[in-house]
């Protein structure tokens, strides 16, 4: 463990105006997360964990309250430096997938390589082996309607992974898959943990969290309980 | 330097979504198309009558300066104009050897005349009077005999040398040389068939007899007026030899200082330049009725570029969740818009060329579609491109990256 967090936050809220009424999304968040850590964030509809997956994920700024990212107060950047922090720094996996419907597996995954200039010869090279990691070694011309569920969000998995991110942030990785797809799914994250990523996910499914190290879990916008998971194999 | 690792993905995203709708596509493409085959053909053929006009005139020699009672092209008050004196014979006789910058000088007695050979005959040709010199003012070419010399000249011999279509009409295949026509009942002896000279504006430059203006006579030509021609050898001597006529003429005239010239001193590029004006404003109702078009055709692939923004609002939140700059969410639409308008553009050239070019040869003019054209065509389809993609893509770049996520 580093004496620097990966992700530190401190005193989050975020309000959005509605029409006329004020939603208080998240009312005061504080935690650490360092690297290497298997994190849950779980919590029921309308807790905030929406918002917080879009805070940490540098998709939305807080309205106030710091988030540090390495040590980066990246809480009031503009748009385009956070779309480079979320370039270099951070890997969705999203529960639809969102892959490009027209473009190929190995396409989606060299996207995130196409938009910080790497040249197409190694951004080929890398998303091969990130597809090889992923078991799709062999579909990596593939469009995705030619591709189970599974396989489609282990192209997204492969994409997250594509540039060496600090984390991968996995936002309900199995709500469009069955049970046994899932568990799939959750092996691939439990080894990419294994392997070194850090990986945050968020869920609202009790037995997916529990692949995780640590449950946060959310209600109405604040912090209900911070819990280590007990396991055999701990890391925190 | 980013810019070129991602060139052929801004390529791949405008042509993905280009042969995803087809159709739609090709129809978009239409005002553009249309647009660059009229700046095509239109331009072609205002560059073709250009040529052609150009070609035409040249045929008046461009270092010769013809002095005559009016200008060519009439700028002042006609009636003024009408009110100066003839140029006469009698002037011819006293200024041509006083103007020393000139190579060689002619008069020009002009006048439409019955030709008549054996039963034949043949009305409205055009009679010019003129001296030995007349081949070099005017670069009339003798292609089968002689013209006539500065003795038969001198002599009011009465010679002719007569143009091609003359030829035909009095002659067929019988051979002219040395055979006698009349001039309104008066005998020529033909001693030579000048070049074939084609039309001019319509005007059969070979329907055409030269006689020595000495020996051509009945029609009262001590009152009326003639031209002379003068031409300088060099180009250079233009100039010189222009303000010669004219301190001359006044000097013979007996002009005070202060009075305006009461002749006119001709020149080809008169006529060019009085041409280009016309030109000049057809090119700016070309310009008009294109940019028009364009317009149209702009105002269209804006509109497919705001559906197709719409269409792909979900692509663009990927697009920026995984890094995508605003500015490189702009380029994938503006590459977007501009492969549509220069597909139309393209197109348009290639459309307009063929239309061009075999509208040329319907007209028998043998020029072809400039470089420059094509670059205008495709120049402006692409500006097109540019300035109606501008707004959809920004609208795009613009686009909640969240929000954009989640759309259906």
């Amino acid at each position: 463990m580093q004496d620097q967090a990966l992700i530190k936050v401190e005193k989050l809220h975020k309000i959005y105006q509605l029409g006329k009424t004020q939603v208080h999304a998240l009312r005061g968040i504080d935690f650490e997360i360092q690297p290497k850590e298997y994190v849950a964030i779980m919590g029921p509809s309308g807790s905030g964990k929406s918002t917080l997956m879009n805070i940490i994920g540098c998709l939305d700024v807080p309205t106030t309250g710091k988030y540090y990212l390495n040590g980066k107060d990246v809480s009031q950047l503009s748009e385009d430096e956070l779309a480079q922090i979320r370039n270099q720094n951070i890997g969705f996996v999203f529960q639809t997938f969102n892959l490009l419907p027209r473009a190929s597996a190995l396409h989606n995954v060299e996207l995130p390589l196409i938009y910080n200039g790497t040249p197409s010869r190694e951004r080929r090279e890398r998303a091969r082996i990130a597809l090889e990691k992923v078991g799709l070694g062999d579909r990596i011309h593939h469009k995705p309607n030619e591709l189970s569920g599974g396989q489609r969000q282990r192209v997204a998995i492969a994409r997250a992974l594509v540039n060496n991110p600090n984390i991968i942030l996995a936002d309900e990785p199995t709500g469009n898959l069955d049970t046994v797809t899932g568990e799939e799914i959750m092996q691939i994250f439990d080894e990419l943990n294994r392997q070194g990523n850090t990986i945050i996910l968020v869920t609202h499914e009790f037995f997916i969290a529990q692949h995780a190290h640590r449950i946060i879990y959310l209600r109405d916008g604040k912090i209900e309980k911070d819990e280590i998971v007990q396991k055999e194999t701990e890391e925190v | 330097m980013f810019f070129w690792t991602q060139l052929s993905e801004y390529m791949r995203f405008a042509l993905e979504a280009l042969s995803a709708n087809k159709v739609r596509t090709f129809l978009t493409t239409l005002g553009i198309l249309i647009g660059v085959t009229a700046i095509i053909v239109i331009f072609t053929a205002i560059q073709s009558i250009n040529a052609y006009v150009e070609e035409e005139f040249s045929g008046f020699g461009s270092t010769t300066l013809y002095l005559s009672k009016f200008p060519w092209v009439i700028t002042e008050n006609y009636w003024e104009l009408r009110n100066r004196p003839e140029v006469t014979l009698k002037e011819y006789k006293l200024i041509k050897d006083r103007v020393t910058s000139a190579d060689w000088i002619s008069p020009q007695l002009e006048a439409m005349r019955v030709v008549k050979y054996k039963n034949k005959s043949l009305e409205g040709v055009y009679v010019v009077g003129c001296n030995e010199q007349y081949p070099f003012t005017n670069n009339a070419i003798v292609e089968f005999g002689r013209f006539f010399t500065e003795m038969e000249v001198h002599r009011a011999r009465p010679v002719c040398v007569i143009g091609q279509k003359v030829q035909k009409e009095l002659f067929g295949k019988e051979d002219p040389l040395g055979k006698r026509i009349k001039i309104n009942g008066l005998p020529y002896r033909v001693i030579g068939i000048l070049e074939e000279k084609g039309d001019f504006f319509g005007f059969n430059l070979d329907n055409q007899v030269l006689v020595p203006y000495t020996a051509f006579r009945g029609a009262g030509f001590k009152n009326r007026g003639i031209t002379i021609a003068f031409r300088a050898k060099d180009a250079s001597k233009i100039e010189e030899l222009e303000a010669e006529i004219r301190g001359e003429m006044r000097r013979i005239r007996k002009l005070p200082p202060a009075a305006p010239d009461n002749f006119a001193i001709n020149q080809q590029t008169m006529l060019t330049d009085f041409y280009k004006q016309i030109t000049g404003t057809s090119y700016l109702v070309v310009f008009i009725i294109a940019a028009i078009s364009l317009v149209v055709g702009g105002i269209g692939i804006m509109n497919i570029m705001l559906v197709s923004v719409t269409e792909r609002t979900r692509e663009i939140g990927i697009r920026k969740a995984v890094g995508a700059t605003r500015r490189q969410i702009m380029l994938h639409f503006l590459a977007e818009s501009v492969t549509i308008s220069s597909l139309g553009g393209i197109i348009g050239i290639i459309l307009g060329v063929i239309i061009a070019s075999s509208l040329l040869q319907v007209i028998k003019l043998d020029t072809s579609v400039s470089i420059f054209t094509i670059l205008v065509g495709y120049g402006f389809s692409t500006f097109v491109g540019v300035i109606s993609g501008m707004y959809p893509a920004y609208k795009a770049a613009r686009l909640n990256t969240i929000d954009a996520l989640r759309y259906e």
